[in-house]
């Protein structure tokens, strides 16, 4: 007779070994969309993805080519077209991301390393090149004083033109499993101390960035 | 305008909600044969007439639009249930537990698969009827929470999406005003807004 908890461990290893990438994917780019700041670039999953969609792109050329029933053919197509759309939109999430906060993501060693090798020379070009267009538009036409990009004039202590992102947004958020207060920043034990599982919370992003970061929360 | 910036960015769009819901399991009765599809995103299959099948809803929907199956709807989606649901709604504060994405199914199955559907209208005019119920819920709490963390049950995936970016910024600015007592120096980092300190005695002006 199966109790009630072993039910639930039962129904945690079924999730564990049925989830797919795509389901991780999926995961990925919710939490990307949701959330302020740029997370850590998922690269073992994207890798594998897109090996899986090089094989499905294969499979349906083949099936076309071997009249293999159109309708199977066209399903194939349909999920191949799914995956392909959680891919492009979790790359180009990132993207907007890394154009919105470049020279903070350019100077801080903790983000430029959750970036992909062709994320950071997107950044680097793109820093290039904006940086160039504003010199020439706008800013070797002011006074001496007021020329860089990152400050407003020479007596700023701290860059105060570069946008940070705001780890203070509220954003919506849902447990995995029950989390106690030792899967929150200590530094943040008056505000949060535990969270339902799978309770509809809207809570400071910054408050469960830990939880996040280990996978115990997702964003929704 | 600091603040709103990524509004777009960080929200979804329904077409994208929608995208997450098909992705939920409905059962079909098939009235073809066709193999076990080995799909990237999972394996489903293989398909006998007359058997019933789990397969996500895209894949349901794609199917029915060929003729080539009918849609079960799901127990929820029953009058009786429907009309229980109702009723609860109507009586108590709290959300009714529904599933997450119980507005995009629905709305997908009238769309695609209406005369699987016992009762189309009546169960179409319940689930109408109950996301007035639930809305108005939704309106009435916001007038409500103040706390810096604010949870829901059994809310669903488009009432979740349509409060995001105003009780979002509306805690934010809670919390921002809560903090500035203690510590008056965090917002200094707020993006689009370098010139803090200028509007600082403005705020000191009206003590909380």
């Amino acid at each position: 007779m199966a109790t009630e908890e072993s039910a639930s461990v039962m129904d945690d290893y079924e999730t564990l070994i049925s989830t797919t990438d795509v389901e991780l994917l999926k995961r990925a780019w919710r939490n990307e969309k949701a959330a302020p700041e740029i997370l850590q670039f998922e690269s073992s999953l994207v890798q594998r993805i897109k090996e899986q969609i090089e094989l499905a792109e294969q499979n349906v050329e083949i099936s076309e080519a071997n009249n293999i029933d159109p309708l199977t053919v066209s399903l194939y197509q349909m999920d191949l077209d799914r995956t392909q759309f959680l891919l492009r939109s979790y790359l180009r999430v990132r993207l907007q991301k890394i154009e919105k906060y470049l020279f903070y993501v350019l100077k801080t060693d903790e983000y430029l390393n959750r970036l992909s090798k062709q994320e950071q020379m997107f950044a680097r070009r793109c820093t290039d090149d904006l940086g160039s267009h504003l010199d020439e538009t706008v800013l070797a036409k002011l006074p001496d004083n007021y020329q860089s990009i990152l400050k407003q004039s020479i007596t700023s202590e701290e860059d105060d033109m570069v946008p940070v992102p705001r780890l203070d947004t509220f954003v919506i958020c849902k447990a995995k499993q029950y989390l106690s207060g030792l899967d929150f920043e200590p530094e943040y034990s008056m505000e949060i101390t535990e969270m339902e599982r799978d309770l509809l919370t809207f809570v400071c992003y910054k408050f469960i960035k830990k939880p996040l970061e280990n996978g115990k929360i997702d964003l929704v | 305008m600091a603040g709103q910036s990524d509004l777009n960015m960080s929200l979804f769009s329904p077409e994208e909600i929608e995208f997450m819901a098909e992705d939920e399991l409905v059962e079909i009765v098939p009235n073809l044969r066709m193999d076990s599809l080995n799909f990237i995103c999972g394996d489903y299959g293989p398909f006998h007439p007359q058997l019933a099948a789990q397969v996500p809803l895209w894949l349901a929907v794609a199917l029915k639009k060929r003729g080539k199956c009918t849609i079960r709807p799901p127990q929820w989606m029953s009058t009786e249930s429907l009309a229980q649901v109702l009723e609860l709604e109507r009586d108590s504060h709290a959300f009714q537990p529904l599933p997450f994405h119980y507005l995009e199914i629905s709305r997908l199955l009238f769309d695609h698969a209406r005369e699987d559907i016992p009762d189309m209208y009546m169960v179409r005019s319940l689930i109408e009827d109950i996301r007035d119920v639930r809305f108005h819920k939704v309106e009435t709490n916001l007038e409500k929470f103040t706390a810096s963390t604010v949870t829901w049950k059994n809310m669903s995936a488009m009432e979740v999406n349509i409060i995001r970016a105003f009780a979002g910024r509306a805690l934010q600015a809670f919390y921002k005003h809560d903090n500035e007592q203690q510590a008056p120096d965090t917002d200094r980092m707020l993006d689009k807004q370098p010139q803090i300190p200028a509007d600082r005695p403005k705020h000191n002006l009206k003590p909380r």
